[in-house]
């Protein structure tokens, strides 16, 4: 076990090495959702989109934003693990006496720590553009948000590299699953503004429960029970994170 | 006799139906260079590829140091490295960075991992190269890094794939000069596998030839070329080789022959011995000869010798591998 957590560290420090060396990459990955959300709440907060809720748009859609550079994250760690499969570098881990729950670990954390990183840069972008915060404690409750949104898109993006093996189809059909989660998880506007044959979908969407979550803890709103968001959330980790572990194992092994 | 260092029982591989390694039984000594030589796709790399634990085999099995590949991969593991015929380093790191990720995956303390990395830079000659970015190395010196890399953990059985393909003669001969220092410095076993002659003749102390995932032969390179009971004869005749060739083919000890451009090439028993004879026939019929010369049997003969076809050939029209990969990326 102790060799198993040193493979993790080292796994994370190699990669944050890496990262520390393409910081522009972090910036431009945090160009599109801060582009977005200056311009759609300069747009929509002249719209009465969230009717009855009290609350300005900028403010609304800040979260929402969060979650979808958290989905994004998931795309940084799976291309990762993509590269060095690609480059060979992988079998070289692959050798080694480590785990593969340890190679998945690692990955994972280098993960949430980028996302951690993005998530703080885009709320302190919101906060300049007159996002309104409430709340003490329940600030930090957002980080464990932040941290279970990141595991669930990283779980999810290491299952599908498994299937599909090269970083360009890999971007594609990311995009596939990334929209849908996306647009019926309420990122833009409440989920009860959707027509009535989509509001089981978003139900249904992990992601939804996420970023009310992140509304509750930033803003003091939420749809659902802040305990009930946890407790999706808790479990989506659990189960994509298991999943991909259990792909990553059964695909590299032939 | 101590335990093998490496023994297959039966080892086979198929991907879906084309049969990669077919039933490989062998055992490698403590100590020993063994070389496994063939052309591409003739289950060399496979091969290496289930004994370092990366796939599963179909049938048989093998053990390293009495731990069975499939059932004890993590004792496999620690005792093992590989190095991969694909320069598999991580480009963004330094070399140096890129040794200690590998030491840190082994559990290496810091002290240790500084001290081993020391020695394994120092035998590859990269010391003062440590620091710079991978990704600025020249093909050799990443070779070099990628050896420094698989000796990182004290392996008692280190595997080479192909560790000189696609390098040019000179950094091919200082690899070798490095692979003969590392075999001296350190005690393990090494499998080297590759597709040049002149290598797994000059490193190896006993060599398989490999050809459509079997065993062809198997005996030291010496003894291998002691199969090929023939010499080649190479001669410059001024006034054409071709009537010289049918005087030659009287005799019974002259094999084969081939004429072209003047050139004439025969295939005789012992060449020392009928160059004379040759000469003496030759001036009988007013054939001038401007040269001769003579080659000992290479590896590449008895790779003929056993199979049919030359190692080249094997290459040119493509192998079950190539077209096993090719419908892969296809579909």
């Amino acid at each position: 076990m102790k060799l198993c957590l040193f493979a993790v560290s080292s796994i994370w420090k190699r990669d944050m090495l890496r990262l520390s060396r393409q910081k522009s990459r972090i910036l431009f990955s945090l160009f599109s959702p801060i582009f977005l959300l200056a311009f759609l709440s300069l747009g929509f907060s002249k719209v009465d989109v969230l009717y009855e809720m009290n609350i300005d748009y900028l403010s609304y859609l800040a979260p929402g934003m969060m979650g979808m550079t958290l989905l994004s994250s998931a795309n940084t760690t799976s291309l990762f693990l993509l590269w060095d499969r690609e480059l060979g570098f992988l079998k070289e881990i692959m050798v080694t006496p480590i785990s593969r729950q340890s190679i998945i670990l690692g990955r994972s954390a280098v993960g949430i720590t980028n996302s951690l990183i993005q998530s703080m840069i885009l709320l302190l972008a919101g906060l300049v553009m007159g996002m309104k915060i409430s709340g003490h404690l329940e600030l930090l409750l957002s980080l464990p948000f932040i941290i279970l949104i990141a595991s669930t898109s990283i779980g999810m993006g290491l299952s599908l590299a498994s299937f599909v093996k090269d970083t360009f189809s890999f971007n594609l059909a990311l995009s596939f699953i990334l929209y849908p989660l996306l647009f019926f998880s309420g990122a833009f506007y409440p989920v009860d503004r959707f027509p009535v044959y989509i509001v089981p979908l978003a139900h249904l969407n992990p992601l939804t429960y996420g970023i009310d979550g992140l509304r509750y803890s930033l803003l003091g709103i939420s749809s659902f029970h802040p305990a009930l968001d946890l407790g999706v959330m808790v479990i989506s980790c659990i189960a994509m994170l298991s999943l991909g572990a259990y792909l990553f194992e059964i695909c590299e092994v032939e | 006799m101590s335990l093998p260092s490496i023994s297959l029982q039966g080892l086979s591989k198929s991907f879906k139906g084309v049969q990669a390694v077919d039933n490989v039984t062998l055992e490698i000594a403590k100590g020993e260079l063994f070389g496994l030589l063939g052309p591409n796709g003739a289950g060399k790399s496979t091969i290496i590829k289930m004994l370092s634990t990366m796939i599963r085999p179909s049938r048989g099995t093998a053990q390293i140091l009495g731990h069975d590949i499939t059932k004890e991969k993590d004792a496999v593991r620690s005792y093992i490295g590989v190095v991969f015929q694909d320069a598999t380093l991580d480009g963004k790191l330094s070399g140096r960075e890129n040794l200690d990720f590998h030491a840190q995956l082994y559990g290496l303390d810091r002290y240790s991992r500084r001290k081993r990395i020391d020695e394994v830079l120092d035998l590859v000659d990269l010391s003062d190269k440590a620091n710079i970015m991978v990704e600025k190395y020249s093909g050799g010196m990443q070779r070099r890094l990628a050896i420094a890399r698989g000796l990182i953990n004290h392996p008692q059985v280190l595997f080479l794939d192909e560790p000189t393909l696609g390098l040019d003669a000179q950094t091919r001969y200082h690899i070798w000069n490095y692979i003969k220092e590392m075999t001296a410095r350190e005690e393990m076993t090494i499998v080297l596998t590759t597709h040049y002659m002149e290598e797994a003749d000059r490193l190896s102390n006993r060599v398989a030839i490999m050809d459509k995932g079997k065993i062809v032969a198997l005996d030291t390179p010496k003894k291998l070329r002691n199969y090929v009971n023939s010499e080649m004869i190479v001669m410059q005749v001024k006034n054409g080789g071709e009537h010289l060739q049918d005087v030659f083919g009287n005799f019974s000890w002259v094999l084969s022959s081939e004429a072209f451009d003047g050139q004439l090439l025969l295939h005789v028993d012992d060449a020392p011995l009928r160059i004379p004879q040759l000469i003496i026939e030759a001036t009988k019929n007013n054939a001038m000869i401007t040269s001769v010369d003579f080659e000992k049997p290479t590896l590449e003969d008895v790779f003929l010798k056993f199979t049919g076809r030359s190692m080249r050939q094997c290459e040119a029209f493509g192998d079950p591998m190539n077209k096993w990969r090719m419908q892969k990326g296809r579909s």
